[in-house]
């Protein structure tokens, strides 16, 4: 692979990405835009941008290169990541943006009328934020070090910086174009290389074992449940992992906050219909390089399966071809981590501000400080986290990784979500208990998976895959919780439950929605003025 | 109000439950079958034509069927409480 021609793509990408942060910020003025682009954007906008933040390098680069090593059991990260949001629309989509609330700590104060439940969501906000940071600052890593042998921390460093000044110049209302060019960006990207080849055996009658290595007696490899790659208990393994990908996309805190750019409950549900399109026709082409990997660089399986999407075009077309083709699967690499990590970044430097800094902030200067600034300070904390957590970490695989952080999100905000919106019965206690207890869970399981993962058998299935045992048990701790403590039922649940499944032409009363809340910035008179 | 959010919530259930018996009948056909693994259909192994590709239109117009339904619920609804 040449360097010069994926450094350019590169560059180009990043220059683009700011470009386009720059002229978000022009028209972003107010704590509002920063936060939820005013709500002006259009579902197919919207769309675009909620699949480019979603496709990240665990979608880009993971999934091709597990396929490539574990075969046909990991075509399931690519349907969990799309049916994830089938379930999205069905459980959450219009209520939620229905409920009016910015963020998922707005969501459960204003629904659960707790400040222990909001704090208890910042955290695992934070928490899931870092642990799907990490696989992105080293996919960014792994790009780099593959177009110019730069070592790893210069690409995760590169990435890191660039979305911090991103976000902190432009807030979200910039982001939502920089995602949706992003998207179509990286579907070209990814297509574009495949497209070629297809054409390019047509004209030169290039020998191929590559369908014959799907249908042979031996492969093994292209055989669901066959344990190639060294995991046991497959089925479970599957099932395990489908729970996790289908219901932890709902509790992603980046998923979320572009929920609420929709104008209404009506336009929630349609934007989410265009984005499973968009899902579906990207994920058709992640297998299709393992496919053609097994083919051309079998290599890879022992020195780096991630990197398979980089150096199939340069295998497969020595030359000038093969550099211009890596050059622009390149630059859809980079594109999938800047969006994925401004999308995370923004949800965690959000809940960092409002919950964490702002008020602090307010009484060591007095009150004498602009509240962007506030946001500003937080976009670069959240960064320096996963960044410290890149630098201690080892090697891990991307979308093994990302399944984690599903995992967490479907131990935790899931139950939270899906009982709060559709279970009038489900008390303030109740919810505090399952986040606790789901939270611990999974974060543990993922925590001994980064640090280490046992050895085989039961044991490593259970704590690679755990979402079938932690997801269930967070379900039946809110529901036997609530169940005990029926007086701490929010007064409140019966106006939510009004507010979150009336249609917006019908004329109700939807009670104060979280603007009202005074602690809430948005609602603040003072708009904040910069650049 | 009570019945805006049943009808919605057995919808819901409807969707999940039909995403349950398809998804979570791949692998246990793989399981119970193990010739399925093999199958070559139009050029392809069977779970690589039904993981790769069929999936996505499918998992599509489920969410198109589902977005109609709930819309009509939500248009009598409305049209219910208007002419109250």
């Amino acid at each position: 692979m040449s360097p010069a021609t994926s450094l350019t793509a590169i560059v180009l990408v990043v220059v683009a990405t700011i470009g386009i942060g720059l002229f978000g910020l022009r028209i972003s003025r107010t704590t509002s835009d920063f936060y939820v682009a005013s709500r002006v954007v259009t579902p197919r906008w919207n769309a675009s941008a909620i699949s480019g933040e979603y496709l990240s390098a665990a979608s880009f680069l993971g999934v091709a290169g597990l396929v490539l090593v574990n075969g046909a059991d990991m075509l399931w990260f690519s349907v969990g990541y799309t049916v994830g949001y089938l379930m999205l629309l069905v459980l959450v989509a219009a209520p939620l943006r229905r409920s009016g609330a910015y963020t998922l700590p707005d969501f459960a104060e204003t629904r659960f009328e707790s400040g222990v439940v909001r704090r208890i969501c910042s955290g695992l906000v934070v928490g899931i934020g870092t642990l799907y940071l990490l696989p992105q600052l080293h996919g960014a890593g792994l790009t780099l070090q593959t177009v110019t042998g730069a070592p790893p921390d210069v690409g995760a460093a590169v990435v890191a910086v660039i979305v911090v000044i991103n976000v902190a110049a432009g807030g979200m209302r910039s982001i939502t174009f920089v995602q949706a060019f992003q998207y179509w960006l990286k579907l070209t990207a990814l297509a574009t290389p495949i497209f070629v080849i297809l054409i390019a055996w047509r004209s030169i009658d290039q020998p191929i074992g590559v369908l014959e290595s799907l249908r042979g007696a031996g492969a093994e490899w292209a055989e669901p449940l066959s344990r190639v790659g060294g995991r046991d208990h497959p089925l479970y393994a599957t099932y395990s992992l489908l729970l996790a990908l289908c219901f932890g996309t709902m509790g992603l805190p980046h998923v979320l906050v572009r929920f609420y750019t929709n104008p209404d409950g009506r336009a929630a549900r349609r934007t989410t219909v265009v984005v499973l399109a968009l899902l579906g026709t990207f994920y058709l082409f992640p297998p299709m390089y393992a496919v053609l990997g097994r083919s051309f660089a079998p290599d890879l399986l022992q020195s780096g399966a991630d990197t398979v999407v980089l150096e199939l075009p340069g295998r497969v077309f020595p030359g000038t071809a093969g550099d211009l083709l890596g050059a622009l699967v390149a630059a859809g690499a980079f594109a999938a981590f800047l969006s994925t990590s401004s999308g995370l970044t923004v949800a965690i430097a959000g809940v960092i501000d409002q919950d964490l800094l702002r008020s602090r902030l307010h009484r060591w200067t007095g009150g004498d400080y602009v509240a962007v600034n506030s946001f500003r300070i937080a976009a670069l904390l959240s960064m320096t986290v996963p960044y410290l957590g890149f630098l201690v970490t080892g090697s891990l695989s991307l979308a093994d990784t990302v399944g984690l952080a599903f995992a967490v999100a479907a131990s935790t905000f899931c139950p939270l979500l899906v009982l709060g919106i559709w279970w009038r019965r489900m008390s303030t206690t109740g919810a505090a208990a399952g986040l606790v207890v789901g939270g611990i869970a999974a974060s543990a399981a993922a925590l001994v998976n980064v640090i280490g993962a046992p050895e085989g058998g039961w044991p490593r299935a259970l704590v690679g895959q755990p979402a079938a045992w932690t997801m269930p048990l967070a379900f039946i701790t809110v529901i036997v919780v609530s169940k005990l403590t029926p007086d701490k039922i929010p007064a409140g649940t019966a106006r939510s439950m009004v507010r979150l499944h009336t249609p917006e032409a019908v004329d109700v009363d939807r009670g104060p929605g979280p603007a009202a809340l005074t602690k809430h910035p948005a609602a603040g008179p003072v708009p904040p003025r910069h650049a | 109000m009570h019945s805006l959010i049943q009808s919605q919530l057995r919808l819901a259930l409807a969707v999940i439950g039909g995403a349950a018996v398809v998804l979570g009948g791949i692998p246990l056909l793989f399981t119970l079958f193990p010739a399925t693994r093999r199958v070559v259909v139009f050029g392809l192994p069977l779970p690589w034509l039904l993981l790769g590709i069929v999936v996505y239109p499918v998992v599509y117009v489920a969410a198109r069927i589902y977005v109609r339904n709930a819309e009509r619920i939500e248009a009598e609804f409305t049209e219910f409480v208007g002419r109250d």
